[in-house]
């Protein structure tokens, strides 16, 4: 594996030696990989290479799933061990948003979407969550289309707005981490560049890392890729180095296109 | 293309012969089954229309509908005219004209009035047993599907509750007897003699000795026999809400109660509300598990007469349509007389059941249009 050298600050998350399994299936081999504060980091890899399921440890909402786990290494967010017994999970995710590849707004208003995560955490009073709502839906772009019709269910809008929805649901609460499984892998490409833009925008408050299969997209908007291959780390570094001059034969055939 | 002849058909074509047999028997016994089920229920508006309707307003018989159900006594006056009057008027008659102005007196039981004591009991069963069941089989089912480990265990318990689905009601109608009504707990200051064991308590008992047959008992057991049917449709219901939006709540840091609460149970409810009300029409007609554990045939009260309390009402008897139907056709000898009662219950809780089966198909249908994903 070839890596840069890391960098000084506290790093948002720290995957150190992660190896993880589906029963007995290991589908993640020794992952080592720091992710910088507010900046874009794009995971790359062919299908199945394990991409996803990284991405849902790190709020381990793999938990769920029967018979997966960690089967050594850690991860850490901000410093603290998430597979601590003491830790609060509730608050992990709080703190780890996330964003998924089919958008899955609740069937309920478009309010009640953005509010669901401010009433969990305790919010009761309408005002704090008025402001809270408009304030979010304006951070994606939604406020204009939307505030006459609040009330109305999420399921009347396009796909596009509907993810745009659910990024709105998930900075509602404040995360520091946003991750996201192919925000874009189901919208046109205006409703791409759409979500693009957002995220360069949310960039300055939130570190971000987007799973993704368009290349294009990748090098546009992330600061640091990392290219995973059968549940390995290839290669990580800053994007634009991963895309003109990667250190390995497997990135570089992969980023131009020759598989994958 | 070789030997293009080969399209054109030579020859009798008997595919066309068979395909059209096939039709045939197939088309006829299906037209076979519908044709008896018109004649079944044609047969029972035949008989039950004439007793529930009338010529003149309001069209329908209030009283068959709301007065308890009586004897009717038939007899020849002075002037040998026929007076057929249930037992109230009847005594009232007899203090007016004497007792010996009545000749050739009959009496038919449960014939003269209406079936308010049925039609109430059958109510207060359904109602109460469809929130028994719906209480214990959602908990049930939200546990086998967000909360058990899944695995080979969970399932020979999945199976085992859908085997029950198959159990004859008259076998739940004897575990109801059983333990509903002669060993299920209750709070009593004096415990009773069969009592199978009792706690004291310091200021009261928890003695093991049933209770009884009473409406609480047969709604248990009615309970019963709904709940496998309903923890197979709610876990389905359960199943068919998306995993993502599971995902998304707890994402967001719910709790997986908070979610089960409300990202999951809402939107499965539709569809539980829809099976259990199936379910329930079901449980309302029979007649096997109601017979020993809260059923009369007769009985002079509604079962909150003469009672103290909502308690009371719980622990009395009552009528049921079913049973009623029953006894009237099976265990007294039939005459004209009982036959207008037979005749008139039967279509009632007919129409009660489409009621039930109309209102889950108008539930399901609005609900589908309402939720889709
Ligand atoms: N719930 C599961 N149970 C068992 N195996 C799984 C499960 N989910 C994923 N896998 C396996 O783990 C491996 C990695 O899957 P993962 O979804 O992380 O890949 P991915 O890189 O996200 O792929 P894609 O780009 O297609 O989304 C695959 O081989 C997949 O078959
Ligand atoms: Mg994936």
């Amino acid at each position: 594996m070839v890596s840069d050298p890391p960098t000084k600050a506290v790093p948002a998350v720290a995957i150190e030696n992660l190896r993880f399994q589906y029963g007995d299936k290991q589908v993640l081999h020794d992952i080592s990989l720091d992710i910088p504060s507010r900046e874009i980091t794009a995971f790359i890899g062919p299908s199945g290479c394990g991409k996803s399921t990284l991405l849902r440890c790190i709020n381990r909402i793999n938990d769920r799933i029967p018979g997966a786990r960690v089967s050594g290494g850690s991860i850490r967010v901000a410093g603290i061990d998430i597979s601590r017994p003491d830790l609060d999970l509730q608050m992990l995710r709080r703190r780890v948003g996330m964003v998924f590849q089919k958008w899955n707004p609740f069937p309920k208003s478009i309010y009640d979407n953005v509010a669901y995560g401010l009433r969990i955490h305790g919010k009761k009073s309408g005002t704090e969550i008025d402001e809270r709502v408009e304030h979010c839906l304006r951070r994606v772009a939604l406020w204009d289309d939307v505030k006459d019709r609040l009330k109305a269910s999420a399921f009347g809008l396009s796909g596009g707005q509907q993810q745009r929805l659910c990024i709105a649901r998930t900075i509602a609460t404040k995360p520091d981490i946003i991750l996201m499984d192919e925000p874009c892998s189901a919208l046109d490409p205006l409703s791409t560049l759409k979500v693009e833009e957002l995220l360069l925008e949310l960039k300055q408050d939130y570190t971000i890392i987007i799973v993704t299969h368009n290349l294009a997209q990748a090098s546009r908007c992330s600061d640091k890729t990392a290219f995973f291959y059968l549940g390995k780390l290839i290669e990580h570094g800053p994007t634009g180095r991963i895309f003109t001059t990667p250190q390995v034969q497997q990135t570089e055939a992969y980023v131009s296109g020759a598989f994958g | 293309m070789e030997n293009p002849e080969q399209l054109i058909r030579k020859g009798v074509h008997h595919d066309g012969l068979k395909e059209g047999l096939v039709k045939a028997f197939l088309g006829s016994l299906t037209w076979g089954i519908v044709i008896v089920a018109l004649l079944l229920f044609g047969r029972i508006c035949w008989d039950g229309v004439p007793v529930l309707v009338k010529p003149d307003f309001p069209f329908i018989d209030v009283a068959f509908l709301t007065e308890k159900t009586e004897t009717l006594h038939v007899f020849d006056d002075a002037n040998a005219e026929r007076h057929s009057l249930p037992a109230s008027e009847y005594y009232q008659w007899v203090d007016e004209h004497g007792a010996d102005a009545v000749f050739n007196a009959q009496t038919y039981s449960y014939s003269g009035g209406g079936i308010a004591g049925p039609i109430v009991g059958t109510a207060l069963l359904t109602l109460l047993s469809i929130i028994l069941a719906l209480f214990f089989g959602v908990a049930a089912a939200i546990y086998l599907s967000e909360y058990a480990k899944q695995g080979r265990f969970i399932n020979l318990v999945r199976l085992a509750i859908l085997n029950l689905a198959g159990v004859p009601s008259i076998v739940f109608g004897l575990f109801g007897f059983a333990v509903f009504v002669l060993v299920a707990p209750v709070f009593t200051d004096v415990p009773s003699d069969r009592s199978l064991f009792a706690i004291p308590l310091g200021f009261t008992w928890l003695s093991f000795q049933g209770w009884n047959s009473s409406l609480i008992a047969g709604s248990a057991t009615l309970a019963c026999m709904m709940l496998p049917v309903i923890i197979t449709a709610s876990e389905e219901s359960l199943r068919a809400v998306p995993q993502g939006f599971r995902e998304a709540s707890l994402a967001l840091g719910a709790t997986r109660w908070h979610t089960i609460r409300k990202c999951v149970l809402p939107f499965a409810m539709p569809g539980i509300l829809t099976s259990s009300v199936l379910s329930l029409a079901r449980a309302a007609g029979e007649t096997a598990p109601i017979m020993f554990t809260a059923a009369v045939a007769a009985k002079d009260d509604f079962p909150w007469e003469g009672v103290s309390g909502p308690l009371g009402v719980l622990q009395s008897q009552v009528q049921a349509l079913p049973y009623h139907i029953y006894t009237l056709a099976a265990r007294i000898p039939t005459s004209e007389y009982t036959q207008r009662a037979q005749y008139g219950s039967v279509f009632v809780f007919l129409l009660m059941i489409f009621m039930f089966s109309t209102l889950s198909i108008v539930l399901r249908n609005r609900v589908r249009s309402k939720l889709k994903w």
